[in-house]
């Protein structure tokens, strides 16, 4: 009888441990590969390269048109970002506390893009902004980014809130603290960490975007994860694979600095 | 009474939501409003209103089959993440605290590692001459490289590891909540170690198992990066259905009334979840 249990809690164990491994494998393989195809000495895409080098690499400063893009896709990141967090920020101190049935539903409302088809938004902003006669610019890519990136803000801080003391707020106000005294020196340091992340986190994903951006970008405002995916589909040039090493690493580096600053994989839980 | 100015003078007010809530009525309700409007137009010129878009779709053997393809292939994904996403976070609540740094970083690098540069890696492992190709053919398992890129099993491996995270990360936190306790209650009581994981764990975890189902299912439907490159032209789905009708064969409406009608799809699956999640929870506590 005892054996018996015994066999059955190794099995268990043993097919979930299999499953588990075979899960990390799936997960770090491609990350291994692109990275050892970016030091590839060949002019192909075979793994593993025939031998090593940093050509490829040396290759991206000659690259300008990946640049043009690259730095698009940073300026574009950056003012979504910007506006995401005033914007995500204001909602989130709104709506957290609140039980009113509005709160519920602009709760609802302001998550909704994560989980609606970002091409199907893409193609309505597109119609939304030809129609009222805008131009597609800089600035439409940043609206439009902002809408499927404005939820990741508000969901890390409505979860910090959550997690604040009122107590708290009620002894800075009754020790004679302004609201905005009282939120400047006790509310944001006490939610900084869970905003840090929010804002990490549309960062990414807006310089990351294509659904939006393939429909409210043109020559003049070409973006890196377009162009990347363009280059991919026509030619399957290396270089890609170069980028793809330059933005794993810096992906690696600042998802590290993070962790330790912002405790981002309890934020996103 | 005093208490109570206090009170309210803390909280925060509801009028710092109008900002966003502005900004999304007009740049995310109007233009998804317009959309439909644009998808009731009979002729690509837009001149006359009609229902004939719908009706072209739905009555398209070769629409209806996309849209079905790409239901299908979101609940492969979905089904894979979920047999290989739970014994990873099952796992993960069982190691020592290094070891759990270690994991996470592993589960959130492809969170947050662009999406063009995760499907590369797939078109160079799937490629014809790639690693699974050469270490099969090396094997002698077979004389000719299988055609892996472009195929639905290529696709839905690609997309399964694309979205692993969101489905392992609220698996965790649904883990982390059950009580241990109940399982070794469950072994004291004579049931084995599957009986227990079957009828005390996996019971326990179904809420989190639903949110994570709901989350990959939609990212994976809508997931056209990874979708056109590893799925290739033969394997259309709706995203590329959509970019193809605007791109391609400028066909406006045509292309508002296939997103419309995604839309309608997309919400429904999370209706669905979502009645499940409501169940799973009056399973677990009631």
């Amino acid at each position: 009888m005892r054996r018996r249990a015994d066999l059955d809690t190794l099995s268990l164990n043993l097919t979930l441990g299999a499953l588990a491994v075979a899960c990390v494998v799936l997960l770090i393989l491609p990350t291994v590969v692109v990275i050892m195809v970016s030091f590839t000495s060949g002019f192909s895409l075979r793994f593993p390269p025939p031998g090593y080098s940093l050509r490829w690499y040396v290759g991206l400063f000659d690259a300008w048109q990946l640049q043009f893009a690259a730095l698009n896709s940073f300026k574009v990141a950056a003012w979504t970002t910007f506006l995401s967090v005033v914007l995500g920020v204001a909602a989130a101190l709104g709506i957290a506390r609140s039980r009113l049935l509005v709160a519920n539903v602009l709760d609802s409302l302001f998550m909704s893009p994560l989980i609606l088809p970002g091409l199907a938004f893409g193609l309505a902003a597109l119609i939304f902004f030809s129609m009222i006669g805008w131009q597609v610019s800089p600035l439409t890519l940043v609206l439009g980014h902002t809408i499927v990136c404005v939820p990741l803000v508000v969901r890390t801080t409505v979860a910090t809130l959550a997690q604040l003391d009122p107590a708290l707020l009620e002894v800075s106000a009754s020790l004679g603290a302004s609201r905005w005294h009282t939120f400047r020196r006790v509310t944001l340091p006490l939610i900084g960490s869970g905003i840090l992340a929010g804002a990490f986190l549309a960062f990414m994903s807006s310089f990351d975007n294509i659904p939006v951006s393939l429909f409210l970008r043109n020559a003049g405002t070409d973006m890196l994860p377009i162009r990347m995916w363009q280059d991919l589909e026509s030619l399957l040039d290396v270089r890609i694979a170069a980028v793809s090493g330059v933005l794993v690493l810096a992906t690696l580096v600042l998802m590290v600095i993070m962790e330790r600053v912002a405790g981002l994989s309890k934020r996103l839980r | 009474m005093k208490k109570r100015a206090i009170y309210y003078n803390v909280g925060y007010d509801l009028k710092l939501a109008l900002p966003l809530a502005g900004f999304f009525l007009v740049f995310f309700i109007t233009p998804l409003f317009l959309l439909v409007f644009v998808s009731l137009h009979a002729d690509p010129e837009m001149k006359r209103f009609g229902f004939d878009q719908f009706r072209r779709f739905l009555s398209d053997p070769f629409s209806l089959n996309v849209l079905g393809r790409t239901l299908l292939v979101g609940a492969e994904t979905t089904a894979l993440c979920l047999l290989l996403g739970f014994p990873l976070a099952w796992l993960y609540i069982r190691s020592p605290g290094w070891l759990r740094g270690v994991m996470i970083l592993i589960i959130l690098l492809p969170l947050l590692t662009s999406v063009v540069v995760r499907t590369f890696a797939w078109i160079v492992i799937l490629g014809r001459l790639g690693i699974v190709n050469s270490a099969l053919m090396s094997l002698g398992l077979i004389d000719a490289p299988l055609r892996l890129l472009y195929s639905e099993g290529g696709l839905v491996v690609a997309l399964a590891q694309v979205h692993m995270p969101l489905m392992v990360l609220p698996l965790i936190t649904a883990l982390s909540r059950v009580d241990p306790n109940l399982a070794d209650a469950s072994a004291a009581l004579g049931a084995g170690a599957w009986r227990t994981f079957m009828r005390i764990t996996v019971p326990l975890t179904l809420a989190g198992i639903i949110a994570g189902c709901l989350l990959t299912y939609c990212m994976s439907l809508t997931a056209f990066i990874t979708q056109t490159l590893v799925g290739g032209g033969q394997m259309l789905l709706m995203p590329g259905y959509i970019y193809q009708e605007v791109a391609a064969v400028q066909n406006w409406p045509f292309a508002a009334a296939i997103s419309v009608i995604f839309l309608v799809a997309v919400l429904a699956a999370v209706t669905v979840f979502n009645l499940l999640g409501r169940l799973a929870q009056s399973v677990e506590y009631g």
